[in-house]
This record gives structure tokens, C-alpha cells and sequence, in this order.
């Protein structure tokens, strides 16, 4: 089994922009992309706040090439991932084993919803079209078939680390020597679902989130789609640019603590993380920047405060919940966070934890609170963890 | 990447959980829906949890209990899943609360336990096991998903993983399949499955757990050898090829076969390409149908995976899966080919120890 995979390019699409470009200049500005709601229809618009993608559903088809009633997951999925693909210059290669591993809690979800209006009135009522991309499967094969990814097709739903586990899962299969180049990562678009789900969780909060914070009150939710593009070393020598970074440590560790809160001192987070650093061979004073999970709940951010404290006492390095930009986008947080996580190292740069008031009183350090340029960032940790204690951590590094 | 099967369990449609005799007698179900027949959960899960508890995380949370115990397991190495639709029983009743309620704050159980990792996550955390714990929710080869997962993990240091696939039918889903056309619109018995000449097939369900090791004991049922899938496939000389391809990956052709475990559903238009294959690249290969037995459901192959792994154990097939008459014996290797309306195709190859 060979042991490098490298990243070769990067993709996304977010509340704070289109694509890397707009996402950069957005975290540069400390431009928030939480908003009040104005494309999902729900009642809770102008109540609670969320991170949309500023795109309509037909500009959104416009700008993926697929048609208007399509699932906006599928569209979602399918901007970023071909900004990742393009970027990485793989198509300059010819004969490459290639696959698409994607997450997504939700696949059509916001289809099935509308769906659902008309069919629990009448069994025989609802346009079935509107389940076409209903398993979650059916939206990774949409995107792959568009971008004529045949040799593996992969979907991964584990929550919000999902998308930290198809980076994995992806990695592996290269090293594995099952494919060359896997564009990996996740997508998911606002529903009503998953918006009054958390909301009956009482977790949301109806002001702008302040992760980390003494006051935090819960997170704001969002959308988006984010897939890295990673090759094996031979594919990396032949590309004709540089390698962005490479992914040197991951973890998928299980809190198995509750299904929804983490635990206390945050073993879930802290097996994650551990597992992620001996993997990459590092210390914990070689990490450079912690991308968050940062949700903004007060379980979260104490039960990843506690791990973060557990393993970096008395070095922390620099951290940032880039939530406080995205919101919270679920099955494509960890693939927007990776995202931001190599350009960390690529640029040199570190992003603010917007809206930082109070810090946390049980935790000696405190995240960044503003955009800073020049840094060495050689390593950097992302953290992704969600229901059902899935836990997962990624360690990328610079070349 | 060859792997042992230490133990395997499922609740089916048939009488398969906890149950000495293997498959010797066949459970009739009229109509187009193949219910799962369950166990008394008392004394399996504590009826604290079962309460809240929808039957496809009951029948899956059982499954895997009963494999684990029959593998001698406290707690696995790893946890894989593999869900095509996950939790539909949750995710209707929160669509459907939403909908009557009108967004008005709703409970939250169904939410929470509507998420596709539940089943996995639920299984950890009753084992308190902190190991890794992966969910794949892709269509019908989300049970291969999860197997390949479990192979290459079983080269990575991680041994005895847990390796589920499942499915359940709700009375929602049921409705909307039917009128999709995948289920016949008229009643039928699953003994004459493969009889009718009628459109579409008989809606199906399960819960097939397996703990996978990479060093042999005296106990193991079986091996995998291989599994591949491919992906709408344009003719039949496609389809063709990827087999062959697979063949000659595992260095096997149609006469070291022992016994092909069919995905037939008895839809005349879907099995056409069963008996193409019959015709030329598994020509002469005896074999089996199964979904007479458990009806068609995405993740069917972890339930023929069981059949596989039973057969190859006990060197023996039930007369109830009509075996054709086979002079081959002992049963040494066995391929399970698979499609879902011709969009997913996945071959699993099985082998004696």
C-alpha cells in the first residue's frame, strides 16, 4: 500500500461565493454569508437565520448544466465538483482510473419535502419526478455521470463528518491502488427537513452564531458543496503543476456516547484527532491551524474544547470555526473545510472566528479573531464531528 | 484481498434468525410486499431502546448482535453499513409531521434517528465501541460499498469488522414504489415468482450482518474472494465484458464456477439479462435465484451473501432455492451477480477456506 496522496485541486460552492475566488475574497473581508432565508420556502424565514448560496435554482441550473428541477443537492454537488476537477488539470492525463466519492445527508431531500406536501394528502398525489434523486446515491451518480467519472461511484452519509470520511474513503482507495484520482468531499442544500429538525432539537440559533464563545447560543445552518481532487504520487509527478498539499493523517473514531451530544470531555474529538496525528507521524506542536467543527452549540464547542485542550496543552496553534462564514452545511462542511484547509497552507493564511466576543471561560486559549496573510502553515487540522458520535479528523500538509 | 467470513446473521423474510435449519422450509407471503419476520426483540435489545426504536434499526441492531455473538465477539473492530434508503419509517413520520404541523416545532426523535448512520452509530454506541464506524448510502451496491470498505480495512491493521446491509419496506415507501411500476400492480404468491409473465416484481426487505477477519479459523462459513460493481452498462457487450474483466482479475472462468446466486425478481424485462448471460458467459454454470425468497429490495445481495456463505459452509442447497441438478460437488466457489434495473451491477465472489 503506498503511503502519499496528494491534493491536486479544490472546488466549492457556499453562502460566501461560487467558487475558491469568491469563498477567498469573502474570508479575506470577513464577509459572514449568514443571512436571513430568502431562497428556501419555510416559515422560518425571517426567524431564523441560515447560509445560503445566493443563487436561484434556475440560475444554480445555469451556471451546473443541469435542468431547473433538478435537486439543488445535485447542482450544488455538481458546480463545486467540476471547479475541482478543472482546477486539478486531470483531464490533461489520458487513461486514468478515476472516482467520485461524495457525502450527503440529505440527497433530494428538498424535493421529496415538496413532494410530501401533496402526498400526505392523497397517496396516489405528488409528481413522482420529485424523488428521482431522493437516495442520496442518485445524486453522486447524476454529478459523475456528467463528468464521465465511471470506474467508482461512492456515497457516504455519517452525518456531519460525512464528508471528512469520503476524503478518506477516497484517499484509501488510491492508495489501495483501486483508482489514480478521486475527487472527494460533499454536498448539501438547505430543507425544510433539516432546518426544522435541528430547530426541534432547540440547537439553532436565531441571531449569527458565535462559536466558541462564553454566550454561544447554537449554530446557523447552510449549504454548499466542497470536493477536493486527490491523486497518487505517479499522477502528482505527472501533473503539470505542483500538488496544493498533501493528506497525511486521518481518523474515524466513535465517541459512542449519545447519539446526539458528544461527550463531556470529548473523547470522540480527541480519538479523532489523536488517530489523525500518528497516522501523519506529527506532535501536536507541529499542527499550525485547527479548522474548527465549531458549531457554536455549547456542547460542541466544550466537548471539542476539551480534546483540543486534552492534546495541545500547554502549545495551541491557530484556530478558526469557519462556520461563523458557511454555517453549518452538514454533510458538506468537512469537504467546504478541507477546501479552506489547503488554501490555509497554499496562501499562508489564517481566517477569523467571526463575531468572538467572550471567550470561552473554561478554555485557556482562544480561536483568531481576524484574517491574517503570511503564515507558514505547514500542517493543518480539520475537524469534522457528528450524530451518532462519528468523529473524524483530517491532517493536511504542505509538500 | 481475500477476507474470511468468521459469522454471519440476518433477519429476512424467511425464517433465518437464530434458526438451525438452513432455509429447509420456505415462508409463503401473498401480494406484491415481503415483510420481514421478526424475532421477539425482548431479549436481544434491552426494551428501553426498542421502544423508540424503528424496525429497521431493531431487525439491524438484532442481526448484528447475533452475528457478533456467533463470531464469539464482544465488540467488532470497525462498523461499515450499507443503506440505499436508510431510515424511511423516521424520515416519513418527520416529513409527514412537518407537513401536517405545518413547521410548527415538531419532536425530535425522528429527526434524529432518521439520519442513514443510525443503524452503525446505534450499534457503537450500545457496544461502546469507538472503532470506525462508516455509513454508504449508495443506491443498490451500498452492501458492496461497504464490503470493499471492510476489505481494504482488514489489510490496514483493524480486524473482526462488522459488515451490515439493510433495508426496510414502509407502508409510504411501499405506495410510492408501486406506483413507480417496480412492484407488480396484482397479488402473487413468492413461490410463483418466477412464473409470472406479468410487469414487475415483489417489494422486499432485510437485515444481513457479517463479521469479517483477515486470518482463518475452523469456524469461518466462507471467503470473499472479490467484489466489483459496474454502472449502467450500455448493451449486453458491456455488461458482458465487465464479467469477463472480473474473471480474469480472479483468474476463474464460467467452469470453476460451482453455483451463480441469480438476482432474478421475476420482472420479465429485468431478467432478460440473466438468461442473455446464461447464454454466454456463465453458460453451463448451474445456479439459484433468491429473491423469490426475500423479495426485491436494494441491498438483497447482503441477504444472497448469507445464502452464499451458508452454502459454501454446509456444502449443501436447500431444496427450497430449486437448485438445478448439479453433479459438482463440494460447492467451492460461489458468484453472486446482481443488477437493480439495470442501473447497478455488482458480482461477489465467495469461496471455501
Amino acid at each position: 500500500m503506498s503511503a502519499a496522496v496528494f491534493v491536486a485541486g479544490a472546488g466549492i460552492i457556499s453562502g460566501i461565493g461560487n467558487n475558491v475566488p469568491e469563498c477567498l475574497s469573502a474570508l479575506e473581508n470577513s464577509t459572514t454569508g449568514i443571512d436571513r432565508i430568502s431562497y428556501l420556502r419555510t416559515n422560518h424565514q425571517g426567524i431564523l437565520p441560515a447560509s445560503e448560496v445566493r443563487l436561484s435554482n434556475a440560475e444554480l441550473a445555469l451556471l451546473s448544466g443541469f435542468s431547473p428541477p433538478t435537486s439543488r443537492n445535485v447542482m450544488l454537488s455538481m458546480v463545486a465538483a467540476k471547479e475541482a476537477w478543472d482546477n486539478s488539470g486531470i483531464n490533461s492525463i489520458q487513461g486514468l482510473r478515476t472516482g467520485f466519492v461524495s457525502a450527503t445527508t440529505i440527497g433530494g431531500m428538498d424535493k421529496t419535502e415538496n413532494f410530501f406536501i401533496d402526498f400526505v394528502a392523497d397517496r396516489k398525489k405528488g409528481r413522482l419526478r420529485d424523488l428521482a434523486y431522493h437516495e442520496c446515491g442518485n445524486v453522486s451518480q447524476a454529478v459523475a455521470e456528467k463528468l464521465g467519472i465511471k470506474h467508482h461511484v461512492s456515497t457516504i452519509s455519517t452525518a456531519c463528518s460525512s464528508s471528512a470520511n469520503a476524503i478518506m474513503y477516497g484517499a484509501r482507495l488510491i492508495k489501495h491502488n483501486m483508482l489514480d484520482a478521486v475527487i472527494a468531499g460533499g454536498t448539501d442544500a438547505l430543507a425544510r427537513f433539516t432546518l426544522n429538525g435541528f430547530n426541534t432539537l432547540l440547537i439553532l440559533d436565531e441571531q449569527y452564531c458565535q462559536p466558541f464563545d462564553e454566550n454561544r447560543r447554537g449554530l446557523n445552518l447552510g449549504e454548499g458543496a466542497g470536493y477536493i481532487v486527490l491523486v497518487s504520487e505517479r499522477v502528482a509527478k505527472a501533473l503539470k503543476k505542483e500538488p496544493d498539499c498533501s493528506l497525511t493523517g486521518y481518523c474515524n473514531f466513535n465517541d459512542a456516547y449519545h447519539q446526539t451530544a458528544s461527550s463531556p470531555d470529548g473523547d470522540g474529538p480527541y480519538g479523532a484527532m489523536t488517530g489523525a496525528l500518528r497516522m501523519s507521524g506529527l506532535q501536536p506542536k507541529d499542527i499550525d491551524y485547527i479548522n474548527l467543527h465549531g458549531t457554536g452549540t455549547s456542547n460542541n464547542d466544550s466537548s471539542e474544547g476539551a480534546a483540543i485542550k486534552r492534546l495541545f496543552e500547554p502549545h495551541y496553534p491557530k484556530m478558526s470555526s469557519t462556520k461563523t462564514f458557511t454555517g453549518h452545511t452538514l454533510g458538506a462542511s468537512a469537504g467546504i473545510e478541507a477546501v479552506f484547509s489547503i488554501l490555509s497552507i497554499k496562501e499562508g493564511i489564517v481566517y477569523p472566528n467571526l463575531r468572538l466576543q467572550t471567550p470561552m471561560a473554561e478554555l485557556p486559549f482562544v480561536p483568531e479573531t481576524s484574517f491574517s496573510r503570511d503564515q507558514n502553515i505547514k500542517n493543518v487540522l480539520s475537524n469534522s464531528f457528528g450524530f451518532g458520535g462519528n468523529c473524524s479528523s483530517l491532517i493536511f500538509s504542505k509538500n | 484481498m481475500k477476507v474470511y467470513i468468521r459469522s454471519a446473521a440476518c433477519i429476512s423474510p424467511q425464517k433465518t434468525f437464530e434458526n438451525s435449519s438452513f432455509l429447509d422450509e420456505v415462508v409463503e407471503h401473498t401480494g406484491n410486499r415481503l415483510n420481514c419476520i421478526e424475532p421477539d426483540y425482548h431479549d436481544i435489545i434491552d426494551p428501553k431502546l426498542t421502544r423508540r426504536m424503528s424496525r429497521v434499526i431493531k431487525m439491524s441492531v438484532a442481526s448484528a448482535f447475533a452475528c457478533l455473538k456467533q463470531a464469539g465477539l464482544d465488540k467488532p473492530g470497525a462498523i461499515v453499513t450499507g443503506t440505499a434508503y436508510g431510515c424511511l419509517e423516521d424520515t416519513g413520520t418527520f416529513l409527514t409531521n412537518m407537513v401536517e404541523q405545518d413547521e410548527e416545532p415538531l419532536s425530535p426523535v425522528a429527526f434524529v434517528q432518521s439520519t442513514h448512520n443510525t443503524i452503525g452509530a446505534q450499534i457503537a454506541l450500545l457496544l461502546k465501541c469507538n472503532g470506525y464506524n462508516n455509513t454508504f448510502v449508495n443506491g443498490s451496491i451500498s452492501f458492496e460499498n461497504a464490503l470493499l470498505d471492510a476489505m481494504m480495512m482488514l489489510t490496514e491493521n483493524v480486524d473482526n469488522i462488522l459488515v451490515g446491509g439493510m433495508d426496510e419496506i414502509t407502508d409510504m415507501s411501499h405506495a410510492i414504489l408501486i406506483r413507480t411500476g417496480l412492484y407488480k400492480r396484482t397479488s402473487i404468491s413468492n413461490f410463483d415468482l418466477f412464473k409470472s409473465t406479468s410487469k414487475g416484481t415483489i417489494g422486499g426487505e432485510g437485515a444481513s450482518f457479517f463479521v469479517l477477519t483477515n486470518t482463518t479459523s475452523e469456524n469461518d462459513l466462507a471467503c470473499i474472494d472479490a467484489v466489483s460493481t459496474f454502472h449502467k452498462p450500455g448493451d449486453m457487450v458491456e455488461t458482458t465484458r465487465h464479467i469477463e474483466s472480473f474473471f480474469e482479475a480472479q483468474d476463474i472462468n464460467n467452469t470453476n464456477i460451482d453455483l451463480l446466486i441469480l438476482g432474478n425478481n421475476g420482472d420479465a424485462k429485468n431478467d432478460e439479462i440473466y438468461s442473455q448471460l446464461k447464454q454466454s458467459v456463465f453458460n453451463g454454470v448451474a445456479s439459484v435465484n433468491y429473491k423469490n425468497l426475500c423479495g426485491e429490495y436494494p441491498v438483497s445481495t447482503a441477504f444472497a451473501s448469507w445464502i452464499g456463505a451458508n452454502i459454501i459452509k454446509s456444502n449443501h442447497i436447500p431444496e427450497s432455492l430449486n437448485p438445478e441438478r448439479s453433479k459438482k460437488a463440494p460447492i467451492r466457489r460461489v458468484l453472486i451477480y446482481n443488477h437493480y434495473q439495470n442501473i447497478h451491477h455488482s458480482l461477489i465472489l465467495l469461496s471455501s477456506c
